[in-house]
């Protein structure tokens, strides 16, 4: 019994160290960083959306505009460098991988604008359906991306202060030591701004 | 309060400073954009639609939601105050938060006249059914045409029936919809079963023995005196219910829609 009772002693104190801990906002790191990444996965989530549109697009304009061969080599490059170049979650906390990523989805951004832009000049493509509704897609695509790409940012504001203010500071400076702020994107208006398309 | 005290003795005081002045531009920004109140289905800040056709869109509205549960809303401001149509109506959706809150089943449907813009902006649970593509054929067709030629209500109206017609036309897609993204709105807390545990050993400690039970009575004060709140609410807010018969149901908007100007 008196060995027992130094095992309950033990298990007590952990018991009790552990309620003390959640109700101190021990949870709060973990479950900010969890709501990050999450975002996060919604950002890489639609701009894989974007990436699955392409070909179908390309193909539907190239159908009517073959002349425009620069243009539309250009969005297939861009498209598989951007579709290369994958952040995991846990790399989150590199400033410079995270550029590589948004530098390669911007540069296809910028191939899209100009495939779009071509398009203008073919009336028979213009009024395609398929075209048009695959360009209704992309505008779509587009302004998801910037709304997800709105809340990853939120969501990493939030969790750095945490890391950074009383009192996620005390438990960023003990239990989590490894937790490093994650990066924020720098929101570049040529991405943020969804193409608009005339109808 | 002691442990607050020695924390800005270790030269803290910096961050709290630092984190007090986000917060104060946070709040700043928070407010830059003054978007109105959720007074109704149909909400005509610019005045631009009929008294006859605003009664008969609200009956639609309020039908549509008795049958499907879909709250569509109806809005038109005088202003997007320099922003663009995209952020402005996701932004105004997220405050009034269209739809019930595990499906996202809502759509606003936002006009802004004097910069010629309109837009349908539809909430994650219904992107299956009212897709980009379709909500761009009704701004195309049934909305943008009308608005040219200066009549507005009409616009609306025929842009709301098409709605409908869409969200309720394939009855069975929209009961299976929201069920798939319950997971994606609900995420599990991964500590909660941890927590449970925990309570379970700690009860059946409390019984077993006394010299525990001491100790309990004496931790449960020392953590009455010193706890802090556990952190904040996060990104939810349902059940937020204002003074008037109509408000938002806790749902949430990705951006899913499409906007046209004339």
């Amino acid at each position: 019994m008196v060995v027992s009772m130094a095992v309950v002693r033990g298990v007590l104190v952990a018991t009790l160290l552990g309620l003390m801990v959640a109700g101190c906002g021990y949870n709060t790191i973990p479950t900010y960083e969890e709501q990050a990444k999450a975002k996060w996965a919604d950002v890489q989530n639609n701009y894989q959306r974007r990436a699955d549109l392409i070909p179908n697009l390309v193909a539907t304009v190239q159908g009517y505009a073959k002349q425009e061969r620069d243009v539309l080599t250009a969005v297939v490059e861009a498209r598989a460098k951007a579709t290369s170049v994958k952040v995991d979650a846990s790399q989150l906390i590199d400033p410079e991988k995270l550029k590589q990523f948004q530098d390669a989805q911007s540069q296809l951004t910028g191939a899209l604008g100009r495939l779009i832009a071509v398009s203008e000049n073919y009336p028979d493509l213009k009024s395609n359906q398929n075209f048009l509704a695959l360009q209704s897609q992309l505008e779509g695509t587009e302004n998801r991306i910037a709304v997800a790409r709105r809340d990853y940012i939120e969501a990493v504001r939030t969790y750095n202060t945490e890391l950074k203010t009383f009192p996620g500071i005390l438990w960023a400076a003990t239990v989590f030591r490894s937790n490093k702020p994650m990066a924020e994107f720098t929101a570049s208006e040529d991405v943020a701004k969804p193409p608009t398309v005339k109808f | 309060m002691s442990a607050a005290g020695l924390f800005s003795a270790r030269g803290g005081r910096w961050h709290l400073v630092a984190a007090l002045v986000a917060q104060l531009c946070a709040v700043a920004t928070a407010f830059a954009v003054d978007f109105p109140s959720l007074s109704g289905r149909v909400v005509d800040r610019a005045d631009i639609i009929g008294a006859a056709t605003r009664t008969a869109i609200e009956q639609k509205l309020a039908d549509l939601e008795n049958k499907s549960g879909i709250q569509l809303v109806v809005a038109t401001v005088t202003s997007l105050q320099g922003q663009e149509i995209e952020p402005y109506a996701n932004e105004l959706y997220r405050k009034w938060q269209l739809g019930e809150k595990t499906k996202n089943n809502g759509v606003l449907l936002l006009v802004a006249p004097s910069e010629h813009r309109v837009r349908i902006e539809v909430g994650y649970g219904l992107e299956g059914i009212l897709t980009d593509a379709l909500s761009k054929v009704i701004v195309a067709n049934a909305i943008t045409p009308r608005f040219r030629a200066g009549d507005f209500s009409e616009g609306i109206s025929r842009g709301v029936d098409d709605i409908i017609t869409v969200l309720t036309t394939d009855s069975s897609e929209w009961q299976q919809r929201p069920s798939l993204r319950l997971d994606y709105r609900q995420p599990t807390d991964p500590t909660n079963w941890i927590l449970l545990v925990a309570l379970v050993v700690f009860a059946g400690l409390f019984i077993v023995s006394p010299g525990f039970r001491w100790l309990v009575l004496n931790v449960v004060l020392n953590v009455l005196a010193t706890s802090t709140s556990s952190g904040r609410g996060g990104f939810s807010g349902g059940g937020f219910s204002g003074g008037g018969g109509f408000s938002g149901g806790g749902g949430s908007s990705g951006g899913g829609g499409a906007s046209g100007s004339w």
